[in-house]
């Protein structure tokens, strides 16, 4: 899902600032739909990790209770402009979300 | 002496009204231009083209953090929304930008105008749906979520564009009186008329909030309050309406559209900047 995931990295003194969007519905489980009455199953991020290079440099693991279209921020210090920065995401569903960006 | 004096005075009456015609003094655009003094007068730290940001123009702490939001904007995926249904093609092959001149770029900032076949202004939003509806398509509900996104991208192909509502004619100025005297009418069990608060007192608080001026309230629609609530100058309306305890009245009626156009008139020559954060 390319369209799912928003990116932008650029140079902030000597460290890469890096924000990050994925549109994710972050479904807890606990939650009823208000027309059916019904639980809506759980539907969440569970793993995220982003290279620099293809260096692990954050790794992160989520749960039920961050909210529906996360909003990632993080700095990285070693970065320089003209890397490449990436971002995947993987559900509890097994779905992985992917985004890549270069360092402006 | 008192003779002379009265002489004087009376000419200088009559130089005023030689000066100043009478055309001048009254309509829309003295309106406009007297509204702008007062918040010089009022305000005399903001410069015109701040006003577009409302209250964030008087408080650099909140500009600062809205210039940081505005850097990477959390609405950015809802707004690819907006633009999926803005380029998607109707049934018959055709899309929104065939109803537009210039397909659709810079044509948001001469909304509302007025119809003078139809009687009525044409609000942005009365365009969107009369193109749906010339092309066979359903409507779109007003003040909805939908339109609001459509309109969210449509409105930012017009960015920079300098809002240039136009009021020509009997009735279109008749209208505009509508719209100017339903700003200034007492209305709700707080009994305050939007003309109470964002002209009498702009920039004071309001609990926690400060008020923002008229001009340049009209410039940046629609926009995403708290970040990725999407919401509709007509939908603000009813907020405000709300606000104030008084029966909203609906999105697209004749009240909200004159309305809508009188507003819309006093940020005349401020940048359009769609859509926008505010909290």
């Amino acid at each position: 899902m390319a369209n799912s995931m928003k990116m932008r990295a650029k140079m902030d003194g000597d460290v890469v600032d890096v924000k990050v969007l994925i549109q994710h519905p972050m479904h807890t489980g606990m939650i009823k739909d208000k027309k059916t009455d019904k639980l809506i199953p759980a539907h969440f991020i569970n793993m995220v990790t982003a290279t620099l290079n293809g260096k692990t440099v954050v790794e992160a693991q989520w749960g039920g209770g961050i909210a529906k279209n996360p909003f990632l921020g993080f700095r990285i210090k070693g970065g320089k402009s003209g890397d490449k920065i990436a971002v995947n995401a993987v559900d509890n569903l097994g779905t992985t979300y992917d985004g890549e960006v270069v360092v402006a | 002496m008192k003779r002379i004096l009265t002489l004087i005075v009376a000419g200088l009456l009559f130089g005023c009204a030689h000066n100043d015609p009478a055309e001048d003094r009254t309509g829309p655009e003295a309106d406009r231009l007297e509204l702008i003094s007062h918040y010089k007068e009022m305000l005399p730290d903001t410069k015109f083209e701040d006003y577009r940001y409302g209250a964030l123009a008087l408080n650099p702490d909140a500009k600062a953090q809205y210039d940081e939001i505005m850097d990477f904007p959390p609405y950015a995926i809802d707004l690819d929304k907006g633009q999926k249904m803005w380029e998607t093609a109707f049934k018959n092959g055709k899309t929104f930008a065939s109803c537009f001149p210039n397909s659709g770029n810079n044509v948001a900032g001469n909304y509302p105008m007025f119809d003078n076949k139809a009687n009525r202004v044409v609000t942005f939003e009365n365009a969107i749906n009369n193109c749906l509806k010339a092309n066979g398509e359903a409507e779109l509900k007003y003040a909805d979520k939908e339109i609001g996104l459509l309109t969210a991208y449509a409105r930012s192909l017009s960015d920079g564009m300098k809002v240039n509502v136009k009021v020509e004619g009997a009735a279109a100025l008749a209208a505009y009186e509508k719209g100017k005297a339903y700003y200034a009418t007492r209305n709700g069990q707080l009994n305050f008329s939007c003309k109470s608060c964002h002209v009498q007192n702009a920039g004071k608080f309001i609990r926690m909030d400060q008020l923002s001026m008229m001009v340049g309230q009209a410039s940046h629609w629609p926009e995403f309050r708290g970040g990725t609530k999407i919401t509709t100058l007509q939908g603000r309306f009813k907020q405000c309406e709300k606000n104030v305890r008084a029966k909203p009245k609906d999105a697209n009626s004749e009240e909200y559209n004159n309305l809508e156009y009188y507003i819309t008139y006093m940020s005349n020559g401020l940048p359009m900047q769609t859509p926008v954060f505010r909290k």
